[in-house]
C-alpha cells in the first residue's frame, strides 16, 4: 500500500473546488428553471392539445429519456455550431443542453402533476364562475406545483449531479477542478476523496432543504 | 453520407462495445445488487447500515466521478484496471446501488401477511424468500429494472472518457476525420434511441402484464 495521504496540496487549490462546486450549483438551478418553464408550457400544451402535437411532444420526451446527456452535450456543443450561425460558449452551450434535458423530464412530472389534481377542486372552480384561463391559474397549476414538488426536488438533485459532465467541453465547475487540481499536483486520492465528499454534502443539504419545503406545501390527500 | 456508409463498420464495432460494458454491467450489477438488497431488507442492523451508506453514498456522487475515481484513482493504491474493467467496475458498482433499491422497494410491497402465511404453515426462512416472497417481488422489480438498463446503456457512453472505443468515442474518431460532427451525432442518437427506446418499450409492457399484482 505505501501511499501517504497529503491533503496540503488539494488545499492549497481549494478555491478552484469551491467556484466548481458553486458554479455546479448554478448551473443545475438555471437548467431546472429553464426546464421547468419548456416543462410546464409542454404538459400545459399537452393535456389540451390534438393528437399531433402530442405526438410531438412525446417524441422530443422519449428522444431526449433515451440517449445519453453526454451525447446530447456534444451534439449542442460541436454539432449544433455547425447548421446554427449563433457563437456560444461552453457554459451557454451546457446550460442550454441541460435545460433541453430537465425539461423532457419534467413535462412527464407536470404532467402526471396536473391529472392528479382533484377533480372535485376544478368543478369547484367552474362552480363559482372562473373561466378556464382562471382555473389554470388559481386552481390547477398551483395545486400542481405542490403535488409535484417531490420529483421536482428529485430531478434537481439528480440535474447537480448531472453537470459533472460539463467537464468533458471545459466548463469549470466541480469536476472540472477536481481535474485541474490532478493535472497540476498529482494527488489524485486526495482530490477525489475530497471532491466526492463534497459532492455527497451538497447533495444531502440540498436534499434536507427541499423536504422541508416539501413538508411545508405538502397536499393532504 | 458517403462518409456515414464508409465509417459505419467502425461504428457497429463501437455499438458491439457499449453493448458489451451494457450487458456486462447490466449482469454483474443484478447479482452483487440483489444479494446487497435482500442484506438490507433481511440483514442484521450492521449488515443493513452498511448497505444502506454504500448505497447512498454510491448514489451520491456523479458516475462520471465514480469512474474517473476508479480508473485513476485506483492505480496510486496499487490496483491498477485497464480503461475497459475500470469503466465496468465504477458503473456496476452505481447500477448495484440502483438495484438495491429497486429490491428493497419490489420486497417491501409485498403485503406482510405473505411473510406471516410463510411462516404459520411452517416453511422456514430460505423457503419463504423463494416460494412466496421472491415469486411475487419479481413482478415488481421487472418493470422498473428493465426500465433501468437503459440507464446502464446511456451511462456506458462515459467510458468513451477513458479511451474505450465503444459507440460514443467510434463517432468522435470518425467525427475526428471527416469534420461533420452533426449527422454523425444524430446518427449516434438513432442508434442509442434504437436500443433504450425499445428496453423502455418492452418494460412498460411488462408492467401492464403485472399490474394485476395489487394488495
Amino acid at each position: 500500500m505505501g501511499y501517504h495521504l497529503n491533503f496540503n496540496l488539494v488545499w492549497r487549490h481549494f478555491d478552484k473546488l469551491l467556484n466548481g462546486l458553486v458554479l455546479s450549483l448554478e448551473l443545475a438551478l438555471l437548467s431546472i428553471l429553464i426546464g421547468a418553464v419548456i416543462g410546464l408550457t409542454l404538459a400545459v400544451w399537452y393535456v389540451s392539445a390534438g393528437r399531433f402535437a402530442r405526438g410531438l411532444i412525446s417524441g422530443y420526451v422519449e428522444v431526449i429519456r433515451n440517449v445519453p446527456l453526454l451525447l446530447l452535450v456534444y451534439l449542442v456543443f460541436y454539432g449544433l455550431p455547425t447548421v446554427v450561425n449563433i457563437a456560444y460558449d461552453a457554459t451557454t452551450s451546457f446550460v442550454l443542453t441541460l435545460s433541453l434535458y430537465s425539461g423532457a423530464y419534467l413535462v412527464e412530472v407536470f404532467r402526471s402533476g396536473l391529472d392528479a389534481v382533484p377533480r372535485g377542486q376544478i368543478d369547484a372552480g367552474r362552480a363559482i364562475g372562473l373561466t378556464p384561463i382562471q382555473r389554470l391559474a388559481y386552481v390547477r397549476l398551483p395545486i400542481m406545483t405542490r403535488i409535484s414538488l417531490p420529483a421536482l426536488s428529485n430531478t434537481f438533485i439528480s440535474l447537480f449531479k448531472d453537470t459533472s459532465i460539463a467537464s468533458v467541453i471545459a466548463v469549470p465547475e466541480l469536476t472540472f477542478g477536481a481535474q485541474w487540481i490532478n493535472n497540476t499536483t498529482f494527488r489524485i486520492v486526495e482530490v477525489y476523496l475530497v471532491v466526492t465528499t463534497i459532492y455527497l454534502i451538497a447533495g444531502y443539504m440540498i436534499l434536507l432543504l427541499l423536504r422541508l419545503v416539501e413538508r411545508r406545501f405538502r397536499v393532504e390527500r | 453520407m458517403d462518409q456515414i456508409v464508409y465509417a459505419f463498420p467502425f461504428l457497429l464495432q463501437g455499438l458491439w462495445t457499449t453493448i458489451l460494458v451494457s450487458a456486462i454491467v447490466v449482469a454483474l450489477s443484478l447479482v452483487i445488487g440483489a444479494a446487497l438488497g435482500v442484506g438490507l431488507v433481511y440483514g442484521p442492523l450492521p449488515v443493513r447500515l452498511a448497505v444502506r451508506i454504500l448505497s447512498d453514498c454510491v448514489r451520491g456522487i456523479p458516475i462520471l466521478v465514480l469512474i474517473f475515481m476508479v480508473y485513476y484513482g485506483l492505480p496510486p493504491l496499487g490496483l491498477r484496471l485497464d480503461p475497459f474493467w475500470a469503466a465496468v467496475a465504477a458503473l456496476t458498482l452505481f447500477k448495484a446501488a440502483q438495484v438495491v433499491e429497486y429490491v428493497r422497494g419490489a420486497i417491501g410491497s409485498i403485503p406482510r401477511g405473505q411473510m406471516e402465511a410463510g411462516k404459520a404453515i411452517g416453511l422456514i426462512f430460505s423457503d419463504r424468500l423463494r416460494f412466496v416472497i421472491f415469486p411475487q417481488a419479481v413482478r415488481r422489480f421487472l418493470p422498473p429494472w428493465i426500465n433501468g438498463v437503459t440507464d446502464a446503456v446511456k451511462g456506458s457512453a462515459l467510458v468513451s472518457l477513458l479511451g474505450v472505443v465503444d459507440l460514443m468515442h467510434a463517432i468522435n474518431q470518425v467525427i475526428g476525420r471527416t469534420y461533420e460532427p452533426l449527422p454523425l451525432y444524430l446518427l449516434g442518437a438513432a442508434l442509442y434511441f434504437a436500443i433504450n427506446y425499445s428496453l423502455s418499450s418492452f418494460s412498460r409492457v411488462l408492467e401492464r402484464r403485472y399490474a394485476f399484482v395489487r394488495e
